[in-house]
């Protein structure tokens, strides 16, 4: 039954405009114990009434039953890798050779077992080509990160997307450099490689991907990642760890079920902290556990910086790589990450 | 199922496609209900000093939500309104949801005062988890933003961007396309400029289109009859696109689909979250939106 106000009513309130009987005015400035149903006004026991009648009331059992069916695990094919005692783990090279050599002379120092890069080969660093060598002579098991997804579909930036027009424009000069200068060998070999790898480490059985378990470029920030909403991510995928990069920012958090998450930050350029060294991470089997260290790793910095010039990179990206700050596309960042940043 | 009587922007469609529920990622809360201290002409819930459609929400009311929201693995909480700091509690309520996860804020700016914005900094200071804000405005000068957002109010949204930066708060500047210069490389660099004059060194800016419904109808017009969604509309019907597919939206009156539909009866989905886990028709125009746009509320 139609309980709307008669709109001749409602236009002698003045709450209409003549032109479209039945609807609101832009200039409205009270409602009069009428609520807003769309653009109409109804008396508000009548939108409550509607309200009342619509959508589902569970009882308590089957609100348990509806949340574990929707929290059910995601079934997963990924062969298991390993066993290993001790692996090196990092991410975003973005064209940084030389923190690569770097960090292959580290992993063997350390005596890691297995050296695991997930994914952002390409970006922001010079010659792009040299990276490949390095990888495939360290056999480094290599995750695709969305730029080589975007470089191996040949798609035309790296999809960043920002709002800020000068974002956009660092990042399309990073992304066609990159792609400029990789060869088709290279973006081949790049399509290749898989979206996720499954490790044991001791007892333990951990998850490695690029961005998050969900999706390639979903941005897993300490600030913006909940225990709880890690839980339940490690619970769907059946792991007892989780390893992931792509915000260029490192972080580890035991959760409350004993459980790692790492984000092993990027080799490629500083972590916006003023410190011209980078990040990877190292990790080790203990008796029931896994010990986790995130390490900084120096590297020839300076040398790099010239061979970006040389390049001509843009300088304000050879700015991050001396002074440790990130100067553009601080867009991804979270409030509490961005507070900490001198930009 | 629903009792509205004949609609003029939504009618009852069976062929539309349904959206589901992939994760609920998202959580948000008609923490202001629908009561604002503006009333601006665009605002596609109709938001004003006296509309009661949703009524404020209490911390009480909120709490069962947020402890709901972490068993279902909830990975960001957002608030709006209406206009959030009208109510009472909203600090309270930011330093309980801070325990939980990140939180954001939308709000007009005109409740931010020097004071307020360093007790946010302090509240925001006390969690590992981000709390951020979003001020909205809709012109880059008083005279293409005042006729929609209300006399004086360029000024005053100023002041409060002004006095959250102050308090080392760098908020998103929301802008919708009610003046369609404000979407354009143009526009958006006239927005840039504005908040670099009030020293903001990386100003973040968020671009969001129209709603034709509410106020916003009045303003500018209906939906057309074919600004719906069908099943082809995607290849292999692939909906996760939309923020419906990993969002809720609590209000005072229970659980709706997505922030955009509070004043749709038929938007509400349940009473509680565990209520609204099931897929859901994509059958009001506003959801032809969200799909041609790309729009997310989130930031």
């Amino acid at each position: 039954m139609n309980k709307s106000r008669n709109p001749k009513e409602l236009r002698r309130e003045g709450l209409t405009s003549s032109s479209s009987p039945g609807r609101l005015t832009g200039k409205l400035t009270t409602h009069r114990g009428m609520a807003t149903w769309g653009e109409r006004l109804v008396p508000i026991g009548e939108f409550r009434q509607a309200v009342k009648a619509t959508g589902r009331q569970l009882d308590e059992s089957r609100r348990r039953l509806a949340t574990r069916e929707f929290l059910k695990a995601r079934p997963d094919t990924t062969t298991l890798e390993g066993p290993f005692n001790r692996i090196v783990v990092f991410g975003g090279i973005y064209n940084n050779h030389l923190a690569l050599e770097a960090l292959l002379e580290d992993a063997a120092l350390r005596g890691a077992e297995a050296v695991y890069c997930l994914g952002d080969l390409g970006g922001f660093g010079p010659n792009p080509e040299k990276v490949w060598p390095l990888l495939e002579n360290g056999e480094v098991r290599t995750i695709q990160g969305n730029y080589e997804e975007s470089l191996s579909s040949d798609r035309e930036d790296c999809n960043c997307g920002y709002t800020d027009p000068r974002d956009n424009h660092f990042a399309e000069i990073s992304y066609g450099y990159t792609a400029r200068n990789c060869s088709d060998g290279f973006k081949k070999w790049m399509g290749s490689l898989p979206a996720r790898r499954r490790v044991r480490l001791g007892a333990r059985e951990l998850l490695l991907v690029h961005g998050s378990p969900r999706q390639i470029n979903e941005f897993l920030f300490s600030s913006t990642s909940p225990d709880s909403f890690l839980e339940v991510l490690l619970d769907q995928e059946g792991c007892d760890g989780l390893l992931c990069t792509h915000t260029g920012l490192q972080w580890h958090r035991k959760l409350p079920s004993g459980r790692n998450v790492v984000n092993v930050g990027v080799i490629g350029r500083p972590a916006n902290d003023g410190n011209p060294h980078v990040w990877y991470a190292f990790l080790e089997a203990s008796a029931e556990d896994v010990a986790v260290k995130l390490v900084p790793l120096s590297y020839a910095h300076q040398r790099l910086a010239e061979e970006m010039r040389h390049e001509e990179l843009p300088a304000v990206f050879v700015e991050t790589i001396l002074a440790g700050w990130w100067t553009t596309c601080l867009e991804i960042l979270p409030a509490r990450e961005r507070r900490l940043s001198r930009f | 199922m629903t009792l509205a009587p004949e609609r003029t922007s939504c009618t009852s469609d069976r062929s539309a496609p349904r959206v589901s529920l992939g994760s609920l990622d998202t959580l948000w809360f008609q923490v202001g209900g629908t009561l604002c201290n503006l009333a601006c002409t665009h605002c596609f819930v109709s938001c004003s000093p006296t509309n009661h459609t949703h009524e404020m929400m209490s911390l009480a009311q909120i709490l069962p939500f947020l402890e709901e929201g972490v068993s279902l693995g909830v990975k960001e909480y957002y608030f709006t309104g209406g206009e959030p700091f009208l109510n009472s509690e909203m600090e309270a309520i930011l330093e309980k949801t801070l325990g939980f996860g990140p939180a954001n804020v939308l709000t007009n700016g005109l409740l931010l005062d020097p004071d307020r914005c360093v007790r946010l900094r302090q509240i925001a200071d006390a969690s590992d988890y981000s709390l951020d804000f979003r001020v909205s405005m809709d012109g880059y000068d008083a005279q293409s933003n005042d006729p929609i957002r209300g006399e004086g109010t360029f000024v005053r949204i100023l002041e409060g961007i002004s006095n959250l930066v102050a308090a080392g708060l760098n908020p998103v500047i929301t802008v919708t396309e009610v003046l369609s210069e404000n979407g354009t490389v143009t526009g958006k660099e006239r927005f840039f400029e504005l908040l670099r004059e009030l020293g903001i060194a990386k100003p973040r800016l968020k671009i969001l289109p129209v709603f034709q419904i509410g106020a916003e109808a009045e303003r500018g017009g209906t939906y057309e009859h074919w600004q719906r969604l069908r099943e082809s509309d995607t290849p292999g019907g692939c909906w996760d696109h939309l923020q419906c597919s990993s969002c809720r939206m609590v209000t005072d009156q229970g659980v709706w689909v997505c922030p955009i539909l509070v004043n749709e009866p038929s938007g509400k989905m349940g009473a509680r979250l565990a209520d609204t886990l099931d897929s859901f028709p994509l059958e009001h125009p506003a959801c032809w939106t969200c799909h041609v746009y790309g729009v997310s509320c989130k930031t």
